[in-house]
């Protein structure tokens, strides 16, 4: 099973390999990881995509929680999210091809952010499903590097900001 | 009382400036301020400026003969006495000669607070001499360490480092000081104020799921208290004892648990699991309530999982929310620290009669009690059970690890808390030499005996020569039985008795003691060993026994590996 879980967690040296020494060392498997600032200095936001039943994402979210760097956990197990991965993808792109594949770039809405003289540079960006779709139509004119963040995600409306005022 | 040591703490360190002061004179500070009543440790380059500025100081420094006897130092030192062990080491070598130790006190959850030297902040990362990668390498094994950068942050971290290894499940913190740090005056009043957004360890146990323990505990026929080190470190033994006595309760306990009821009591049960009594593993598989505290549910503890207590609704209590219903599913988990817990479920607990359970019980002791043979060789377990006589099952024993742990884990006799002193989670032989040490300085007026096998004991006998020189009245019996024992047995058992690499001949340890300027004493015959004990008891300095034990006694009961707990081998005479 494909679980997202965020975690805020102090912005210092270290948490990083705390966190993923955590994982390994504890034999989780993790799809995803994702870390990046927030809107305060002092956090980052992980974002973790991992596999396993339901046990093994319980025992994810306690020993995480356990972690003395991370402040906050969210599950998005039972939420209503937004969920975002953003890829970067080189297809070989004869001249005659450019139109057909542009075509597929705009259906999915994403663009075309370099052009060369036998490939584009597309970036695309959405949920996790989206982007396989994407790759899976794009697969056969030819894809010769691919890039992808891994995901992040949000909890839809306004219960989410609320707890930002309580943090010390 | 909590509130008033952590305010008596918090006075010492008020009102001094720190504002001009080195790193290793705010460190000192700090120290003073923690309380911290002894050190031990051993020099270096990296830690020169702290050195300097312990020359003098009322923290009085055991220098030890290798580092990891300094760590488990500190680890017997916070468990005999519950307060925070220190131990300092230089940076490379020194620190990673800490980690056993330090993983030791991390899969016992013992608070330790251990301090290393680092090249300075400019080399990092280059490879300088005696650089190591302390925080990397520490940090699965240690519940939290941290590097300090800027010296304005040293007094903090140190503040943080104390009370994170106390509070909650208890567990060793590792602060990495590059020697420039410690060297650099702070240009500015440093901020000492702990930051700790994400470290909230939960102490209160929730009401509503201490009520439904209490009642399911009402309801059951025949309850039974599984207890682990978490009734130990949380200082809960009396709200245990008084609980199980209103509800008639039967207590048994896990190797770091052993103490937490008095074994003269008639609800005692003794150690469960491997190596338990056939009374507790028969009460495990038999109870309709099984209630764990402090316990975490270890593969030595639960046998074969799918048979573990195959009866009961299991109560789960601990204040590590991780450990809960990750090896066996709970039915009521209850996140809380022991103490805490336990008292308040007192009022809710209904006094019962459960006199057919203990009945039944009493039986299993009867038919099954640990028993070993008086003829031929010494064996060792009559040596523990005379220590045991002899001490008036009052004394702080240490152990290493192997059969002679498990002997004297069943046959001492354990009255109160913080008595065993043992490496129940990691296994760490070579244990009891330096944590017996540590022990006997923070209980300078007790008696403190470290059991040892001849394996354990010659990974760090090289510590007696750090008891000698602080003239620490330790006493080591060595229970030599030529082999490394539990090994040995493990072969004998499952391997067709093809002994490999267990054969372990010893120097004569007698000798070796003397010119290390201890007692030494050396007994074959088992006429001599009552008469010999004694005399070892009431030497003055301290003393290493070495005592010549039948080399072929087997550890029983024993579960395998695979069984379940009522699967146990009671052995050949039962």
């Amino acid at each position: 099973m494909r679980n997202i879980i965020s975690a805020l967690v102090l912005n210092k040296a270290g948490v990083l390999a705390r966190i993923a020494g955590m994982f390994a060392a504890r034999g989780f498997n993790i799809d995803s990881l994702v870390v990046g600032r927030t809107e305060d200095t002092k956090l980052s936001r992980m974002t973790i995509v991992a596999i396993g039943d339901d046990k093994v994402l319980e025992q994810i979210r306690k020993q995480l929680d356990k972690v003395i760097d991370v402040v906050k956990i969210c599950d998005f197990a039972d939420m209503n999210y937004v969920e975002r991965d953003l890829m970067l993808c080189r297809v070989h792109t004869p001249p005659e091809k450019r139109s057909e594949v542009v075509e597929v770039v705009n259906l999915f809405r994403g663009r075309v952010v370099d052009v060369a003289r036998e490939s584009l540079l597309i970036e695309l960006s959405g949920p996790e499903q989206k982007m396989e779709a994407f790759v899976d139509l794009i697969r056969p004119y030819g894809i010769s590097e691919l890039a992808r963040t891994g995901v992040l995600a949000m909890q839809r409306g306004a219960q989410a900001k609320r707890r930002r005022a309580a943090k010390p | 009382m909590a509130t008033t040591k952590a305010n008596k703490r918090q006075d010492r360190s008020a009102g001094r400036s720190c504002k001009g002061k080195t790193g290793a004179q705010i460190f000192h500070e700090m120290l003073l301020g923690e309380g911290v009543e002894r050190m031990f440790g051993i020099v270096g380059g990296a830690m020169l400026p702290i050195f300097d500025v312990l020359h003098g100081s009322p923290i009085p420094f055991v220098l030890t003969r290798h580092e990891q006897g300094a760590a488990h130092m500190a680890d017997g030192y916070a468990r005999s006495t519950g307060k925070v062990g220190v131990c300092i080491a230089t940076s490379g070598p020194g620190a990673t000669n800490l980690t056993t130790g330090l993983a030791t006190a991390y899969m016992d959850s013992s608070p330790v607070v251990a301090f290393t030297g680092q090249v300075k902040t400019f080399l990092i990362g280059n490879d300088a001499f005696q650089e190591a990668d302390t925080t990397g390498i520490t940090r699965p094994i240690t519940k939290y360490n941290l590097i300090v950068k800027r010296v304005e942050d040293l007094g903090r971290t140190v503040k943080e480092a104390f009370h994170i290894a106390r509070t909650g499940r208890p567990g060793p913190v590792l602060v990495d000081l590059p020697v420039d740090i410690t060297a650099t005056k702070c240009p500015v009043e440093p901020d000492l104020a702990p930051d700790l957004p994400g470290y909230k360890p939960p102490l209160r146990g929730h009401m509503r799921q201490i009520e439904a323990a209490a009642q399911a505990i009402n309801a059951a026929e025949r309850p039974l208290f599984y207890v682990g080190g978490g009734v130990i470190s949380a200082d809960a033994s009396d709200e245990l004892r008084a609980l199980a006595e209103k509800g008639n309760i039967p207590v048994t306990t896990t190797l770091l648990g052993m103490g937490a009821i008095d074994e003269a009591s008639p609800l005692a049960l003794k150690m469960l699991g491997m190596h338990g009594t056939a009374c507790a593993n028969y009460a495990v598989q038999d109870t309709d309530c099984l209630i764990a505290v402090g316990a975490r549910f270890d593969d030595r503890v639960t046998g074969r999982l799918d048979s573990f207590a195959p009866n009961a609704k299991i109560i789960h209590i601990d204040v590590d929310p991780a450990s809960i219903s990750n090896n066996v599913d709970v039915d009521i988990p209850v996140v809380g620290d022991a103490r805490n817990t336990l008292s308040r479920m007192l009022e809710r607990i209904q006094p019962r009669d459960r006199s057919a359970w203990l009945a039944r019980i009493d039986e299993w002791r009867r038919k099954h009690p640990l028993r070993y043979a008086t003829q031929g060789h010494i064996k060792p377990q009559e040596v523990i059970d005379i220590l045991g006589k002899l001490t008036n099952h009052n004394a702080i024993i240490a152990t290493g690890v192997g059969q002679h742990q498990m002997w004297t884990a069943q046959y001492y006799g354990w009255r109160r808390p913080r008595q065993i002193i043992t490496s129940g989670g990691l296994g760490t032989m070579g244990f009891g030499v330096p944590a017996a040490i540590g022990a006997q300085f923070g209980n300078p007026r007790k008696t403190v005996i470290d059991i040892d096998g001849d394996g354990s004991f010659s990974m760090t006998m090289v510590e007696v020569l750090t008891a000698v020189r602080y003239q620490q009245p330790v006493r080591f019996v060595v229970l030599d039985n030529n082999y490394l024992g539990m090994v040995r047995q493990w072969q004998e058992m499952f391997y067709h008795r093809r002994y490999s690499a267990v054969e372990h001949p010893c120097p004569d340890w007698a000798a070796v003691a003397e010119a290390f300027g201890a007692t030494g004493m050396r007994v074959f015959e088992r006429s001599e060993l009552g008469d010999a004990l004694k005399e070892m008891l009431d030497c003055e300095g301290p003393v290493v026994m070495h005592v010549h034990v039948d080399p072929d006694e087997n550890v029983y009961p024993m579960v395998a590996v695979g069984k379940g707990l009522h699967e146990m081998d009671l052995g050949k005479l039962a």
